[in-house]
């Protein structure tokens, strides 16, 4: 049977994370040969407010383009982790910034909490790349999409001149990812 | 010249009662029509609906008769599409001041290249003489049988406050001058309009007194004023005046040169 | 390892795939006013166009947008405008006017949440009536709705062909869901993609006649401009374009509106079936659910329960003839859409309520999930 991969990713209008599924997806579709759907939930805000993005991966048909049993979550902040983690699945991934969501929500999923916006800052100086350091370590933490595919499709999408910095950022999002897996372990 | 050559013989006789002052507006459109010697291939009469707006039917071009208030939307897709058609639409005031009062002074604003001839008569004179965005104060329409508690529209100002390249307003009285503002008005590469002052003896003389179409016409010959006296009389001294004459006559870039200059611009970037 | 994308493979968002299929079909005029959430294909023709050759036009309100894209149309032009829910209501008007003067052109609605300004970023699919009524008169329309990101480019161009064919205002009725939908898509060839024009007169200009009656039902059209100088008008008229108050004339003219579409309804209506040869269960749906219904349909079957799925591409004029064909043998019919029921209803009079029709109906602006059809199908 084809897989489903089901990605949410929740944080605040204005941080990047439709762009974010975009890259996702098209790592996906266009660079691995999988099939891949994006989509976005948004309110009347272009900045602020809680905002979700899903990509939904799978080798087969993709036919209801929703999030239902989500496999990875992001939660860049607190309102959005609350009001979207509701789908996660039993087992599934919660990431969150470890700034913005302290408060972690009882479930029973895997929690990965990891300075994804203060990384952001300090080591790039740029607060604007904390969603490409995010990509890095959902990228990392789910396997789903070759980190290869993954570099093209940002070169492919992000404005130009900021190619260097935003792939610099999606390796600073795999070591913290790889550095998070190397103290608890696989996730498995 | 030979107006028939312009006219569809065969839609004759109109609908326009007794007195009404448009026949005289199309005489003028013709005859300077002739005077350039367009194709009548190569126009469009574009109208929307009322009195003034039945004569595109008359006319021997490409016509076209939209919705109310929505010629003016219609020729710009019109233009932009066929930019070498000459594009006239005839509107009346309530048809391009009220419920077409948008498209009106977007269209100036945008400067899209049409001639818009307004026949201003001060009232819905097809639907039985309701009153208009220029029906006066005080003055009796069947839907104001009291008197317009509205205030009156002037067209050209409201023209030239939106943009338009060419304004100018003339009365049915003044043929001279409405010829020479029509073929101004043609010439111009912008958006130009013409207001023409027409008498509608059945629905607005009748109701307020004001006689008939003879009379209505002796009235605008007694009480129209020239733009440049009107600037040194007082607003008292204006007071039931027509004020004739070009308000506006300036060269801009209209919307399809503007627009060139868009396809330059996206050429160069996407090469 | 080398990634070499196949350069046709994109992923685009439905509404990025209606603005490339207007193109695809030739269409090189649109005017437009924004509106959520359908302002992305306004946007992307804003950019293309001007490269290629089409222009774009950003009008002052949706009825003027509604209006240019006919008058460009009668210059020549395969021209679109595109909106949602309000500016559908806004431009009810000069579609009948397209309708009545038979001027081919192309209207989408991105279907959101209503009435009113009811729920600008929520799909919805609510405006089936709407499409089919929703200016005044008696008169058919052609309306297509997308499935998918594919689906929405197929069906774009084929609302052009339809358009220029039958010559008349078609519309492509697609939802939030789709048009905001990103997903893989394969461009098809350019070579391989049917287009259609409409019928230019082959007679003189004096004989011309834009309305013509004969054996085709569907007249020629001139184009403005081109020699044949005609007259087009919104009020009843006869064959030779002009008002008429002669009522053999405006009868002979109003039914022939209605023949053409109904004389050639084979030719329009599309529909896609999916696991009904066995069914007892059939469902229907159409735009973003029919891809809940699909699922749902799936995982009935791996629980045993023999389901069916009838998928509607065109909804008006109705698919009559292929529910007919498929309900007989059925034990009852699901019928799940984001309204209260609006093709349901059709549904019921096309199968003489000789079954039972469940509906699974949502209006909140959230998707119908798989569940909850096959919840529907089991139950």
């Amino acid at each position: 049977m084809a897989f489903r991969y089901e990605v949410r990713l929740s944080g605040s209008g204005g941080q990047g994370l439709i762009l974010v599924g975009k890259v996702l997806a098209e790592a996906a579709a266009i660079y691995d040969g999988l099939n891949a759907t994006q989509s976005q939930s948004y309110g009347p805000e272009a900045r602020g407010g809680a905002s979700r993005s899903e990509v939904i991966i799978s080798d087969g048909d993709i036919d209801y383009p929703k999030a239902e049993n989500i496999d990875i979550m992001l939660a860049l902040t607190q309102e959005a982790c609350d009001k979207y983690v509701v789908d996660l699945k039993e087992g599934g991934i919660l990431l969150v910034d470890s700034q913005m969501v302290t408060n972690i929500p009882k479930g029973s999923y895997k929690v990965v909490a990891l300075p994804i916006i203060q990384s952001a800052v300090e080591r790039l100086g740029k607060f604007l790349v904390s969603n490409i350091i995010a990509l890095g370590v959902i990228t990392k933490l789910s396997g789903v999409v070759s980190e290869d595919s993954v570099k093209h499709a940002i070169r492919a999408r992000v404005p130009k001149g900021t190619e260097e910095i935003n792939i610099k950022a999606f390796y600073t999002g795999i070591e913290l990812a790889d550095n998070w897996l190397g103290k608890h372990g696989s996730l498995l | 010249m030979d107006y028939l050559y312009y006219l569809r013989k065969e839609k004759m006789p109109h609908i326009w009662c007794d007195g009404c002052g448009h026949g005289i507006i199309l005489k003028s459109i013709l005859r300077v029509i002739d005077k350039l010697g367009w194709e009548k291939d190569d126009i469009a009469m574009v109208s929307g609906i009322g009195c003034s707006s039945r004569t595109p039917g008359y006319v021997d071009f490409n016509t076209l008769h939209t919705t109310h208030g929505r010629a003016i939307a219609f020729a710009t897709g019109l233009k932009i599409v066929k930019p070498n058609l000459h594009v006239i639409v005839v509107s009346g005031d309530g048809d391009a001041t009220a419920i077409g009062g948008n498209h009106f002074i977007h269209a100036a604003r945008r400067n899209i290249d049409l001639t818009v001839i307004i026949y201003n008569n001060y009232i819905y004179g097809m639907t039985g003489g309701q009153a208009s965005p220029t029906t006066p104060i005080g003055k009796k329409a069947s839907t104001a049988p009291y008197g317009n508690p509205d205030a009156p529209f002037d067209i050209s100002r409201l023209a030239q406050a939106a943009g338009a390249a060419y304004v100018a307003r003339s009365t049915v009285y003044h043929v001279g001058k409405t010829d020479r503002y029509i073929e101004q008005a043609f010439l111009k590469k912008g958006f130009s309009v013409v207001e023409v002052m027409t008498p509608c003896p059945t629905s607005y003389g009748r109701r307020n007194k004001e006689g008939n179409g003879v009379e209505m016409m002796m009235f605008q010959k007694k009480n129209s004023v020239g733009v440049e006296r009107a600037q040194k009389m007082s607003e008292e001294e204006l007071q039931g005046k027509i004020i004739t004459g070009v308000f506006v006559d300036k060269e801009q870039n209209n919307y399809l040169q503007r627009y060139d200059e868009v396809i330059d611009k996206a050429k160069q970037i996407n090469q | 390892m080398e990634n070499i994308p196949n350069p046709n493979v994109r992923m685009w968002q439905g509404n990025v795939a209606c603005a490339e299929g207007a193109i695809a079909a030739g269409c090189r005029f649109f005017a437009g006013y924004p509106i959520t959430p359908s302002s992305e294909i306004a946007e992307v023709l804003a950019l293309r166009f001007p490269v290629i050759g089409g222009n774009f036009i950003q009008m002052e309100d949706e009825i003027a947008a509604m209006g240019a894209i006919i008058g460009g149309s009668l210059g020549g032009a395969k021209t679109m405008t595109a909106t949602s829910g309000p500016g559908f209501s806004l431009k009810q008007e000069n579609i009948g006017f397209a309708v009545m003067a038979e001027v081919p052109c192309v209207i989408v609605n991105v279907q959101r949440g209503g009435p009113s300004t009811g729920l600008p970023t929520h799909a919805a699919q609510s405006d089936v009536m709407q499409a089919r009524w929703g200016t005044h008169g008696d008169h058919p329309i052609i309306v297509l709705c997308p499935s998918s990101v594919r689906e929405t480019y197929d069906l774009t161009i084929r609302a052009f062909n339809l358009a220029e064919k039958y010559r008349m205002p078609v519309i492509l009725l697609s939802d939030e869901i789709i048009g905001h939908l990103t997903e893989k898509i394969e461009i098809p060839e350019p070579s391989t993609i049917e287009i259609i024009d409409r019928k230019k007169p082959t007679d003189t200009p004096e004989n011309y006649l834009p309305y013509k009656m004969d054996d085709s039902d569907i007249p020629a059209m001139a184009n403005f401009g081109e020699g044949y100088r005609y007259h087009v008008t919104g009020l009843a008229h006869d064959e030779t374009g002009f008002p008429t108050n002669d009522p053999k004339k405006i009868r002979a003219q109003m039914l022939r509106l209605n023949r053409k579409i109904q004389r050639f309804r084979n030719d329009i209506v599309e529909v896609e079936t999916f696991n009904t040869d066995d069914m007892d269960v059939l469902v229907i749906s159409f735009g973003s659910t029919a891809r809940s219904a699909k699922r749902a349909v799936i995982n009935a079957r791996e629980k045993g329960v023999k389901a069916g799925l009838l998928r509607l591409k065109t909804i008006w004029p109705f698919p009559d003839k292929e529910i007919e064909a498929l309900y007989k043998p059925v034990r009852k019919i699901v019928v799940a859409e984001m309204n209260l029921g609006q093709i349901a209803h059709e549904v019921e009079w096309a199968t003489r309520r000789e079954k039972p029709v469940v509906r699974v109906n949502k209006i909140d602006g959230e998707p119908i999930t798989p569940n909850e059809i096959f919840e529907a199908i089991i139950s």
